[in-house]
Parts: structure tokens; C-alpha cells; sequence
């Protein structure tokens, strides 16, 4: 089956069977493999990615579904060069360790953030509970969406804990 | 030349982020080799069988199909190679028995992976079901033998006393805690508990592909492995090949957790298929395979007893369990209770008596998971303490600082004979009780036991044993020997100043997210005074790094960090002569600084490791007799393992009609010595400590009476989310270690081996006003619930 669709900004189109996955199609056919496969059930989230803004998990998606839609993946969420505060935020707070749920863990607190950009700890915990990180244990992501809300809303992030304790 | 004082310990963002955050990393199969095939396999739904018959043709048939293979075709490849090979090593495919759900019975290769998906479902396979052994305890009594060539289900039995066949020759300590049971003052505690199954979840399922070059009569594996270098050993060894005849990388690998501290079937497998093909072979798994096809943890079962007196000296302490093997032995799976025997009394001066047997089952294959073995021994230990220290009405808190082995009697001969190299465990639980308010906190509970709430503060002090490690541990089997490499456990750094003065630094560990990019350059740029922007970190190569074992046990910054700190010294030996050169000043009078070297006295005045490097690489304008080039390697093999401590509190409210357990604060005061980069040491503690609220909370691998694994996917087997955790309070004291050169200790598993027993005691805490004494781990609702109900009935 023919698909057309935006990826990142460029209209793409391909042949896919159609059980083929928006991720593999993603990863596969358009080579964008900044969008990674954790559990291909729904679960981990480590595939998500913005389907007409909305964080999606792509590995839930049929190609074929997400024919004629707009999708951002991790590739396309700087602009011009200049890294999205949530990625600005993950990179100052230290909130990504091996990196492989770091791009769908991205994709879902910029979408969080899109909704409220100043959310409380509560909020932001509760945002992401969809996206399953086993490194960081969430302290430092929370941190790190908490400063790219900051930056998004124009103020100074708070200061980083290392160098408040020390 | 003079030597600069480390002034490591700074804080800079990590080099390995700017990809990470962007798409632009690298793993295993974000790799596409030309013209690769892809592997799947058929697994055994039933846990313990012979197979009659295995019908292929269909599968065959199938266009796009290229190649099926079963035990007959692998079988002059031998079994999976192991480091202890007591117990039942593992067929690369099933041979006529499956004894797990699960393992693999036969291995399709295909051009695409849904068209061998699609085989693997038209393989036919009969099976004979045969009665499983599935619980351990069952296991252990021999009625019924996993194995009919085994002689027992207990393969192998580890004693504190008694663990390296009379090399350490203690006497038993058994007499002693007997008389010490029978004295008039002295009180007993007891009791039973499961440490259970756990499963890695790296986020990251396993991949590799393997291409082999018969013209080369090389094989390139790209593997998403914690040992790079002990899966070339390894494979070498299979295939009859030298160990630099396989040349494995591991690009990016998302999460380990000692899953990927394993050679796999299926590694050695895509091999051989890529051999008999011609192509490249590739497997990735699937989540549901990662459950029952990659290693899993604990999986123990134990009786403890504590005696003492009335005023809190413990006067010995029991421990009898069982640890769950599963069906085969892999890499470490026997040694992982060694792990924990040589903690097992903990931070303590006590007299300890403690036996393992090792039990095989028909479930699959447990070794390390972060901790290993560690997490288990500080567990039981921990949670007797709480329990003798409510037995006798004395602080938890009290108790603990009553029996620490004290500051200034380290190195300290532990109860297995090895010597702890420094600590000050008072002081970490000091901090602990200070930073926590713990007075203040008492009273809050309670108050809030005044009202009726169930509220618990638990504590626990844990020692680690890590960093390996010493060489001599491989006689025992605790190196990689069968692996065909018989470098033990010594770490690599390989420090290489180029023409243009910026430095590649290669190490031979295999990281998963710890940041060694980064840790390493800021190692080097301490030691050289190269811009940190200058060096560049390679890592996870076998033929980049001369010899390297991994990333595993807390070792790396204990080890290969230690290396390539030599590693430096080598380089600034050199490079002192050649600026003494040009300086014409004398070597004695060099310094190193921001920058490069410099005469003392006169920092200002540097000589930039280009101009340094320009020398080196054309030897003529150099100091007469001077080889040429600038770098050097270094192998370090510490005279012993680390050992890091500390302190964790639990604050907990249990809901008293859900059995629902809030975690109110968690505050831990880890000491890993001297800490490099104490963003990325904070960091792998946040890591830690969430798998061990997650064993404590949440994980269980739960298997039927058949055999069969019931949490096999994310929702049934549900790893902490953002929202289950609080916000951790961290602090840390800092005893260095004179183990290694940079007096680092490791940090990867502390959190965890620390953690899951301070929640747990928390949690019996707050249900203690209503008699409660034990819950099992995972402390789900259902069961805090009914650990209520059966208390108040």
C-alpha cells in the first residue's frame, strides 16, 4: 500500500505492507532511527513521536493510519540548529544515562509542555508515567523538564542540585 | 617532574548527550549491514519436555526463507560456555530436552524479520510434556530431578566459612552463635524470606548481527553487550578462532543491568549462520524473548537468625538459603551467591554463619541483575537487624552503630577473610540521621501512629563489594578464563596524544549509560590539562582497546579508570622530557596545568600539547635517543575489590484499607570514595535506588505451576513509572580507597543494593503497632493489604 505523509517537515511517501508499523516505517524506510523500539505493545514509550502535534507511540500506529498526517520525530525537534529546551534541559540535567528512551521521553514532555508549561513535580511525574526509563530513576528528568519549562516561559531554570549542595 | 594534585570532582555536561538528545545515537540495530539476513526462533511453551519430532518443511517452503537450523546442525559447536561449569551448561538449541518456556528449539534465517516471524509460526514442533520443577524449595528436596544426568538439583553450595577450598581456612562459626543461643541474657530472632525472581528490563532489547569475511576469516559482531571483549573470547573459542579473529563492537547499548553481562545463544548462532551463509545475520529480540530468553535475577529464598543481647551486641548471625539457578549456567550464574557471601555480614564486627545452595530448576537462566548477589545478602542481613532490633526494644539506628566495624580498624577482616579496604560506616549513618532530622521524623510517626496512621521510617546501612578486581579471584573461577581470556579482571586505558595535540583516549569497558565518555576525558584532561573538548573517548572495540573485560560490578572508574590515570603518568613522563627540552629546563622542574606543561613556578608559561606532540612525532628536534610518538597503555590489576557503603532512609505511609504504600522521602548517603564527576555518580544512586523501591514495590516474575512465566510483558511486569517514585535526597561522605591511584570506589549498584531492604523495613515498621513482623517482596496493595487483615484478624 502506498503512504504519503510529513515527516519533519518533507512530504515522504512509500510502499508498505499493511501490517508495517509508523516506527518501522520510520526507522526502515525513512531511516530516522532516533525513534527506538522498546516493547512494540504500547508500554514503554520509547517510540513516541508527534502525529499532528500529539505525542504518539508510533509503535501503536499502522503506517498506514498516519497516511496524509504531519509527524516530528527526535530529528526534527531542533530547529535550525538550536536544540528544543527539552533537549537543552535533558542535556543540562544530566536526565538521560544509556539514551534509549531519552528520544521518546523527550517527544512526550515537549508535548506536556506544548499543554501547560508550568506544570508542578506532581504533573510532570503523571505526564511522562507513559515512558518507562530503567536508568535515571525520573529524578533528573523531572529536573530537566522542569528547567525547559522555565526556559519556555522565559525565566532562569532553577539551579542545579550538584552545585547547590556543593 | 612534578606531579599534579587530581583535582577531579567537577561537574561538566556530558559529552555523550548532544547525540543522544538529537536521534543521532547509534545502537545496535540502528546498524544496517549490507545484505543481512534476519534470525527468529521457535521457543519451547513448555517447561520441561523432549521433543519428538521438529517438522520444517512448511517453514521451508516459505518464500524468503533461507535457512532453518536446529540442535543437529550446532551440536559440534558445544554447549554455551560458562565461567563455572558446575550444573547444566545450556545447548546453543534445545538437543531433544527443553527445560525452560522459552528456550530456543530452532532458528530460522530469512530476508526479512516478519517472513521469519511468519516461518518460526509454521515450524511444527512435538513435544513429550514431562513434569517441570518449578519451585526451588521443590527443587532442593530432589524429589523430582530437573536433570537426568545431574546427580542432584543442588549443583553447588557456597559457605561463608568456607568458600575457596581451604585457601581462606576459618574456623566454623557455628559453635560459637550455639553457645551464644544458649547464654541466659542473650535474645533470638528468626525469619523466613524470598528475595524473588527479578527481570533486567534494559529498555534496550538485545541485538547483534554478525557478518563473517571468509577471505578476512574474521567475524564483525556488533553486539548490544556489557563485555565486548569477553564475547570475542568467547566466540573465538567456539569457533576455534584467536580472539582477534572475531572483532566485536558495542555501539550504544540502552540500558544493561547485568542482562547484557552474558555471551548468548543467539550470539554465537547468528555466527555460525552468517559462516554457513555467506551473509550478515542479525537477531533482535522482542520484549516478550527478553523475559524468558535473557538472564534473570535473585530468585532466592532464606531463614536468617539473629542472637544478642539485650543492649544490642550481636552475637552471631544465620543465614540458610536457596538460590535459584534456573535450568543452565551461563556466564557467572553459580558465582552470583559468592557475590553475597563475601557481604554477608554486612558493615559488621559479628561472628556469621552462612550457606547457599545453588539449585537448578526448570525456569530460565538467572546471573547477575545490578547488585548480584549483594542485594540478597544485604536484604536478609538487614531485615534480621530490624527484626532483633524490635525484639529487644532499641533503636534500629542504635543497634546498627553498636556492631559497625569502627573507623580505625580498617582494612578490616571480614567474616569470608577478605579485608575491607577503608570505611567510616558511623559517619555515613551519622550524616544519614542528621540530614533526615531522624529525632524530628521519630516523633512525626509517632504522632502520626497517635492518629492512627501507618507510618514507617526504615533504615538500612549496606557494605559492597566491587570494583573487580584482584587476578587471583579467577583461580576460583571468578574471571573469564573459559572464555578463553585469561586477563582476569584487569582494566585497559590506552592514552594517545596526537599530532594535533588533542588526545583519543580508547578504555576496554562496555558502558550502557554510566558516561564514560565523559568521566574518562575529564580524567585525562585533569591528568594532561588538554582541553576536555580535545579528548575523545572510544570504548566497547576489540580492536581499539588491546584488551578490555567490560562494564560490570562497579569496576570501571575502579579499574580501567585507574589504567589509564597510569596510562597518563606514562604520557607525562615523556612529555616532561620533551618540554624540559624545550624549555631547557630540567625534567624535575616540570609541571603539568591547564594547557600542558610548564616549568613550576611559572604556570602562565605553557607549552601546548601540539607543540609537545610536533616533537614527539618528529623525533629529530627532540632530546637525543627520544622514541618517537605519544601514547601509552597501561593494565591494571588492583590488589583488591572496593568497597563502597552507606546509609538509606525510608519515610512510608501504608493506607490502611488499600494496603497502597507512599513512599513520603527517600534519603541515602552513599560513600564511593574520591567521586569523578558527582553529577554522573548522583545519577547511577538515582538509577540504583529505582530498582530497588522497584523490587521492593512492584517487580516479580511470576511463574505457574507449569512453568510458565505470567509476567512476560510491561504490564504484567511493571518496572517503576515517573509517577510511582519521589524525588530522592541525596548525600554522601567520602572515604578514597588506597585500592587504586584515584581513590575511587564504583557507584553503579549501590543504590540498589541499599535499597530494597530500607524500603521493606520501612513498611514493617508502620505495620508493626498492628503486629505485622514479615511481608514478602514485592509489596504490591494486595498483599500489604492482606498482611493487615491477617494481622487484625
Amino acid at each position: 500500500m502506498d503512504v504519503s505523509m510529513t515527516v519533519n517537515g518533507k512530504a515522504v511517501s512509500g510502499g508498505v505492507e499493511p501490517r508495517t508499523l509508523l516506527v518501522h516505517f520510520l526507522r526502515e524506510d525513512q531511516l530516522l532511527t532516533g525513534t527506538h523500539v522498546g516493547c512494540e505493545s504500547g508500554y514503554c514509550g520509547a517510540c513516541t513521536v508527534h502525529i499532528d502535534g500529539v505525542p504518539t507511540k508510533s509503535c501503536m500506529v499502522l503506517a498506514v493510519q498516519a497516511d496524509g498526517a504531519d509527524v516530528t520525530t527526535i530529528e526534527g525537534l531542533a530547529s535550525n540548529g538550536d536544540l528544543h529546551p527539552v533537549q537543552e534541559g535533558f542535556w543540562e540535567r544530566h536526565g538521560l544515562q544509556c539514551g534509549y528512551c531519552t528520544p521518546g521521553m523527550i517527544m512526550q514532555a515537549a508535548g506536556l509542555l506544548e499543554e501547560n508549561d508550568n506544570p508542578s513535580e506532581d504533573e510532570i511525574r503523571h505526564g511522562i508515567e507513559g515512558n518507562l526509563c530503567r536508568c535515571t530513576g525520573y529524578h533528573n528528568i523531572v529536573k530537566s523538564i522542569e528547567y525547559a519549562a522555565a526556559k519556555m516561559r522565559g525565566e532562569t531554570p532553577p539551579a542545579p542540585e550538584w552545585e547547590v549542595a556543593e | 617532574m612534578t606531579t599534579t594534585t587530581s583535582a577531579l570532582g567537577g561537574v561538566v555536561r556530558r559529552k555523550e548527550d548532544p547525540a543522544l538528545i538529537q536521534g543521532h545515537g547509534v545502537y545496535v540495530d540502528d546498524l544496517k549491514l549490507s545484505g543481512e539476513l534476519q534470525a527468529a526462533f521457535v521457543r519451547s511453551p513448555l517447561a520441561r519436555a523432549d521433543i519428538s519430532s521438529i517438522d520444517t518443511a512448511e517453514a521451508a517452503a516459505m518464500d524468503g526463507v533461507v535457512a532453518i537450523y536446529t540442535a543437529d546442525d550446532v551440536r559440534h559447536l558445544g554447549d554455551l560456555l560458562a565461567q563455572v561449569p558446575v550444573g547444566k551448561l545450556r545447548p546453543l538449541l534445545a538437543d531433544g530436552r527443553v527445560n525452560h518456556v522459552g528456550e530456543a528449539v530452532a532458528m530460522v534465517v530469512a530476508e526479512t524479520r516478519a517472513i521469519a516471524q511468519d516461518a518460526v509460526d509454521a515450524i511444527l514442533v512435538d513435544y513429550e510434556p514431562l513434569t517441570p520443577v518449578v519451585d526451588m524449595m521443590e527443587a532442593a528436596s530432589d524429589r523430582t530431578k530437573v536433570h537426568d544426568d545431574l546427580d542432584s538439583n543442588i549443583v553447588f553450595s557456597w559457605a561463608a566459612h568456607d568458600w575457596w577450598g581451604g585457601v581462606i581456612d576459618l574456623p566454623d562459626p557455628r559453635p560459637g552463635i550455639e553457645a551464644a543461643k544458649q547464654r541466659d541474657d542473650s535474645v533470638v530472632v528468626s525469619l523466613e524470606m524470598k528475595n524473588q525472581r527479578l527481570i533486567p528490563v534494559a529498555i534496550e532489547p538485545r541485538s547483534v548481527v554478525a557478518s563473517w569475511n571468509p577471505g578476512y576469516a574474521r567475524f564483525e559482531v556488533y553486539s548490544s553487550s556489557q563485555i565486548p571483549h569477553a564475547l570475542a573470547g568467547a566466540l573465538g573459542k567456539t569457533f576455534g578462532l584467536a580472539s582477534n579473529a572475531v572483532h566485536v563492537v558495542a555501539p550504544e547499548v540502552g540500558g544493561g543491568f547485568g542482562a547484557k553481562l552474558n555471551v548468548y545463544c543467539d550470539e554465537v548462532l547468528v555466527c555460525f549462520a552468517s559462516q554457513q551463509l555467506g551473509r550478515p545475520v542479525r537477531f533482535t529480540e522482542t520484549r516478550r524473548e527478553s523475559a524468558v530468553s535473557t538472564i534473570q535475577g535473585r530468585g532466592w529464598v532464606a531463614t536468617t537468625t539473629m542472637v544478642g543481647t539485650r543492649d544490642g551486641e550481636i552475637l552471631g548471625y544465620e543465614l540458610e538459603g536457596v538460590a535459584d539457578m534456573g535450568a543452565y549456567t551461563q556466564n557467572f550464574t553459580v558465582v552470583i551467591p559468592l557475590l553475597g557471601l563475601w557481604v554477608s555480614a554486612g558493615q559488621y564486627d559479628i561472628p556469621t554463619y552462612w550457606k547457599v545452595d545453588c539449585v537448578v530448576t526448570n525456569k530460565p537462566t538467572t546471573d547477575a541483575y545490578r547488585g548480584a548477589g549483594r542485594p540478597e545478602a544485604l536484604y536478609y542481613l538487614e531485615r534480621t537487624i530490624d527484626a532483633f532490633a524490635r525484639e529487644i526494644g532499641m533503636d534500629p539506628t542504635e543497634v546498627r552503630k553498636k556492631n559497625y566495624w569502627q573507623s580505625d580498624q580498617f582494612p578490616a577482616t571480614n567474616n569470608t577473610g577478605l579485608a575491607i579496604d577503608t570505611g567510616d560506616y558511623a559517619k555515613a549513618m551519622d550524616l544519614l540521621l542528621d540530614q533526615a532530622d531522624y529525632a524530628a521524623l521519630l516523633e512525626e510517626k509517632q504522632a502520626a501512629q497517635a492518629e492512627g496512621r501507618l507510618v514507617g521510617i526504615g533504615i538500612s546501612s549496606y557494605v559492597e563489594i566491587c570494583g573487580f578486581g584482584p587476578s587471583v579471584l579467577s583461580e576460583i573461577g571468578f574471571g573469564w578464563n573459559n572464555y578463553g581470556l585469561p586477563s582476569s579482571f584487569s582494566g585497559s586505558g590506552l592514552v594517545r596524544v596526537n599530532p594535533d595535540g588533542s588526545a583519543t583516549v580508547v578504555i576496554g569497558t562496555g558502558p550502557s549509560g554510566q558516561g564514560h565518555e565523559t568521566t574518562w576525558a575529564q580524567v585525562v584532561h585533569d591528568q594532561l590539562g588538554i582541553d576536555y573538548d580535545r579528548i575523545m573517548v572510544h570504548h566497547g572495540d576489540t580492536t581499539e582497546s588491546p584488551m578490555g573485560i567490560g562494564t560490570f560490578g562497579s569496576r570501571s572508574a575502579a579499574v580501567d579508570g585507574a589504567a589509564t590515570y597510569e596510562a597518563c603518568q606514562k604520557v607525562k613522563a615523556k612529555a616532561a622530557v620533551i618540554a624540559a627540552h624545550l624549555l631547557e629546563a630540567a625534567v624535575e622542574d616540570i609541571a603539568f596545568g591547564p594547557g600542558g606543561p610548564h616549568v613550576v613556578g611559572t604556570p602562565g608559561h605553557v607549552i601546548g600539547w601540539h607543540e609537545i606532540a610536533d616533537v614527539a612525532y618528529r623525533p629529530h628536534t627532540g632530546p637525543d635517543g627520544m622514541e618517537a610518538g605519544l601514547e601509552a597503555h597501561a593494565v591494571f590489576s588492583p590488589g583488591n575489590a572496593t568497597w563502597p557503603f552507606g546509609a538509606h532512609l525510608a519515610l512510608v505511609e501504608v493506607d490502611r484499607d488499600t494496603g497502597d504504600v507512599e513512599i513520603l522521602r527517600y534519603m541515602a548517603v552513599d560513600d564511593c570514595g574520591n567521586r569523578i564527576n558527582p553529577m554522573i555518580v548522583d545519577g547511577q544512586i538515582h538509577g540504583g535506588l529505582a530498582q530497588g523501591i522497584g523490587q521492593a514495590m512492584f517487580e516479580e516474575a511470576v511463574y505457574d505451576e507449569t512453568g510458565n512465566l505470567l509476567t512476560g510483558s510491561l504490564v504484567d511486569y511493571p518496572i517503576p513509572t515517573a509517577g510511582d517514585l519521589p524525588s530522592f535526597e541525596l548525600e554522601h561522605t567520602t572515604t578514597p580507597t588506597d585500592v587504586n591511584p584515584m581513590g575511587v570506589k564504583g557507584i553503579g549498584e549501590a543504590g540498589t543494593i541499599g535499597s530494597a531492604q530500607t524500603m521493606v523495613n520501612a513498611v514493617v515498621d508502620a505495620l508493626a503497632p498492628l503486629g505485622v513482623t514479615n511481608v514478602d517482596m514485592p509489596l504490591r496493595p494486595q498483599k500489604v493489604w492482606q498482611a493487615i487483615q491477617d494481622a487484625q484478624a
